[in-house]
């Protein structure tokens, strides 16, 4: 069986894998961290999206071997010293969920995309999240949470 | 998924002796396509051989007129290098296009391409843009590379290892996406430059086709107008619950005429 070491939220992992297990089941079995939801289970709807070396991926289409030697930040790696992180307060503070199904990876793909494009149009937000889907909210409030999110990273 | 044996060669030479020495070896590069049909046991090879260890098969550089592009390249990275915004923007602009953000973090060029998937954008570029394919044993003109649905010029044991485009003069991709996948029911990218104008399609058949009747009226007057007569016929093209191969032939001439708007 292969072994595989990562970085998970700051500490590093190494276990011991079969190579066809998925990233998503690794962090949520092995590690037990199952912040990140695994929804349609086909790169569809992003509720598995967490962070490998700064960018939003789908964790349900990768690997666990794949992330060898990688940086990889999931939710749960969000808040600091029990600080929810500005987008998460953001998503708090503008209801930018109904169900919460989708939101652990709706806030990974917002905090990806501030990192990537610092400020973002109403019209970016809404087409940075194709890969995210909601089916309560309508995306209304998740867009005005991102944006008030982002405006909080940035201050 | 089925249970295979995982190698992370950190060569070239160690990838194509891991892939000629398995059973029914497959390569991985980003996984975007193949991920999800191992998922679905759809395939079942011996051996998977990810290329994400090989360092030179990453990367966009210039070479001479072209800009070259490793094939472990992500379709981010292309959409976001500033010499393929300044030299090809049509190809900055198809690679943004492709798929979500994060599928773009993932997926490359080179597996786009091997994977010759008929309604990716990718074979559109090549082709449009005249390309050439760099594999580990030689080179291969786009126009030779895709030979069918699903199928290329590969041998077995070849890897792609980059991909030269030529700077036109002028691009532009324009491309009818299905709404929810963003593949292109249809894709068309213009070109003109030192080899003539290019009209490459994907997405309306099994594999990515050239217009020779609009590139003969193009080359006398680049402009929509000297297209707006010419019917594709939609014979042999793809019909889905997307699109029938008579919609799908409409919109190769209204895509057509877009991009060449588009490149002015």
């Amino acid at each position: 069986m292969p072994s595989v070491t990562m970085t998970v939220n700051g500490q590093q992992v190494t276990r011991d894998v079969e190579g066809r297990t998925l990233l998503t089941d690794f962090l949520r079995q092995d590690l037990a961290l199952t912040g990140t939801h695994v929804g349609c289970d086909t790169s569809q709807c992003g509720a598995c999206v967490v962070h490998v070396d700064g960018k939003s991926v789908k964790a349900c289409t990768m690997l666990a071997v794949q992330a060898e030697g990688a940086e990889v930040t999931t939710i749960e790696g969000l808040a600091q010293n029990g600080e929810l992180h500005p987008m998460q307060a953001a998503f708090k503070e503008h209801h930018g969920l109904q169900c919460g199904f989708c939101t652990p990876g709706m806030v990974m793909s917002a905090v990806d995309l501030v990192n990537t494009k610092g400020e973002a149009s109403e019209t970016e937000i809404r087409d940075w999240l194709e890969g995210n889907i909601c089916r309560c909210t309508g995306y209304h409030n998740i867009v005005k949470a991102i944006q008030a999110g982002a405006k909080a990273m940035r201050s | 998924m089925y249970e295979f044996n995982y190698h992370r060669p950190a060569s070239l030479d160690a990838a194509a002796s891991a892939l000629s020495g398995a059973g029914e070896g497959k390569i991985v590069a980003g996984g975007m396509t193949l991920i999800p049909t191992l998922k679905q046991r759809l395939a079942q090879p011996s051996d998977l051989i990810d290329l994400s260890a090989i360092a030179d098969l990453k990367g966009i550089s210039e070479d001479g007129g072209s800009i070259v592009i490793g094939a472990m390249t992500t379709h981010a990275e292309v959409a976001d290098n500033a010499t393929v915004k300044a030299k090809i923007p049509a190809l900055a602009d198809l690679a943004e296009g492709i798929g979500d953000i994060q599928v773009r973090n993932r997926g490359t060029i080179g597996g786009s391409i091997a994977n010759a998937d008929p309604a990716a954008d990718y074979p559109g570029g090549l082709v449009g843009l005249g390309a050439t394919v760099r594999t580990n044993k030689r080179e291969i003109a786009a126009d030779d590379f895709f030979t069918g649905m699903f199928e290329t010029a590969l041998a077995e044991d070849e890897i792609v290892t980059a991909v030269a485009f030529p700077v036109p003069d002028k691009a532009a991709y324009a491309k009818f996406a299905n709404p929810a996948s963003r593949y292109a029911i249809v894709g068309v990218l213009v070109s003109q430059g030192a080899g003539g104008v290019r009209v490459a399609v994907t997405g309306a058949g099994p594999s990515v086709f050239r217009v020779t009747e609009m590139e003969q009226a193009l080359a006398s007057n680049f402009s929509a107008a000297a297209i707006e007569g010419i019917a594709v016929p939609a014979d042999g093209l793809n019909s889905d619950i997307h699109a029938s191969a008579e919609y799908r032939a409409h919109l190769v001439g209204v895509m057509a005429r877009r991009a060449v708007a588009a490149a002015g």
